[in-house]
């Protein structure tokens, strides 16, 4: 297997990015092409960058602040928000990303799944998952779905989905620690790999996300200060995480 | 570099410039066949890229180079394209620049998807596939994987060196020195 992953996740509204507390009271923590090279220069094995304002801004605007993030990065870079179609994920693409995340899209055209993994590759398409209780939720956590986590990451595994981006809505801001139980479960039911998100406070909480997943999401804990990456990968590695040499 | 309609093109130019070489994508066979080093990245399925190839004549256009010893170089899908045949998408006939198969992967979870360390050199690259070259071209390999194949002016990598921080930056002026 390969080794466990460190990916800081720019969530971003309006050209900056945001971090909030389950969601909600949003606040602004800084440039995304500014942070993203940052974090690519301080170790991180991949980024992430999830466009949360994407119902209402327009598509070229993305691309383009896509295209300026990528340009500074050295690692791998997944892109979402606003996914609709595989031109969509192709423009993303073009522009420097190498994998594109769906959430709210594919929960309303699941075939959306087949169709992008058939173009780009079931390596280059991850299925974000927002839940809370278990249940998914769609469009940023706003819409109850009738659907359980579990069984959607399976289908979506099934539907072509390479990766599993499982954000825990209830520990999601809350620096309380992940939410593993979740987690667990969907990672035992799919073969993929699993991305957790939502909760880091401390290494302990990281290390304990990368006993039970893949990969794990980092955002708040890195953000007032990128150079945390750095001290987080040294006590990880002190708690016995095997981490890529990033020197 | 092969522009063909499938790969992460950008990616390859992007990690080049940094370098400093004088990069360009191109989708025309006589560029493709002078250049000091041609490059075919490539993510995605075989059988639309080797599609995208055969529709340019980039195909014919790489067996001629590499037939004359000119560098070439595959990234993950390039390598695997690279192969006599892939049995993704229910087979497809590759460029036979180097002998083998490409196969799906069988054990952990797939795609393998992540940092992983290469031998000889000890190094960590980046990884994202779910298909592997089976060839005894191979030099280099990762948990079991072929990582690196080469012969003859092809060289062929399973991992994505544009993307595998400062270890690919490094792999990457060891290909373009000769350039």
């Amino acid at each position: 297997m390969p080794l466990p992953r460190l990916i800081p996740c720019l969530d971003v509204a309006g050209g900056r990015v945001v971090k909030g507390v389950r969601f909600q009271q949003l606040r602004d923590m800084g440039d995304p092409v500014e942070l993203g090279e940052a974090y690519s220069e301080a170790g991180a094995d991949e980024l992430v960058f999830l466009d949360i304002g994407a119902t209402v801004e327009d598509r070229k605007t993305l691309v383009d602040l896509v295209r300026r993030v990528a340009a500074r990065l050295a690692i791998p870079f997944t892109v979402g928000g606003g996914v609709r179609a595989v031109g969509d994920a192709e423009a993303l693409l073009e522009a420097g990303a190498d994998k594109v995340a769906v959430n709210s899209a594919a929960l309303a055209q699941p075939e959306l799944l087949t169709a992008l993994a058939e173009r780009l590759g079931s390596q280059a398409v991850v299925l974000a998952i927002d839940a809370t209780g278990g249940e998914v939720r769609s469009h940023a956590g706003s819409r109850a779905v009738d659907r359980r986590a579990v069984e959607w990451a399976r289908e979506g595994e099934e539907r072509g989905a390479g990766e599993i981006l499982l954000t825990s809505i209830d520990t999601d801001g809350t620096r309380d620690g992940y939410d593993l139980g979740l987690t667990r479960e969907v990672a035992e039911a799919v073969s993929v790999p699993v991305i957790a998100s939502g909760g880091a406070g401390s290494a302990a909480h990281v290390a304990a996300a990368l006993d039970v997943a893949q990969a794990a999401l980092l955002a708040f804990i890195l953000h007032e200060n990128p150079a945390r990456l750095e001290s987080l990968r040294s006590e990880l590695r002190d708690l016995g995480v095997p981490l890529r040499d990033a020197g | 570099m092969c522009e063909y309609g499938a790969g992460n093109v950008r990616s390859v130019l992007v990690a080049c410039e940094r370098l400093g070489v004088d990069a360009r994508a191109t989708g025309d066979p006589d560029e493709v066949e002078r250049a000091d080093l041609a490059v075919l990245p490539g993510v995605g399925s075989a059988r639309s890229a080797m599609e995208g190839l055969a529709a340019r004549g980039l195909d014919d256009a790489l067996r001629e180079r590499v037939a004359v010893g000119r560098p070439t170089l595959g990234i993950c899908l390039g390598l695997q394209l690279a192969l006599e045949w892939s049995d993704e998408d229910g087979g497809v006939r590759g460029l036979a620049l180097l002998t083998g198969r490409a196969a799906r992967l069988q054990h952990g979870r797939v795609p393998r998807i992540g940092w992983a360390r290469v031998e000889p050199g000890g190094e960590e690259f980046y990884f994202a596939h779910s298909f592997a070259a089976e060839t005894p071209a191979a030099t280099a390999t990762s948990e079991g994987v072929v990582a690196v194949a080469e012969s003859d002016g092809f060289l062929g990598v399973q991992f994505h060196p544009e993307k595998s921080g400062r270890a690919g930056a490094r792999f990457l002026e060891r290909c373009l020195s000769p350039a």
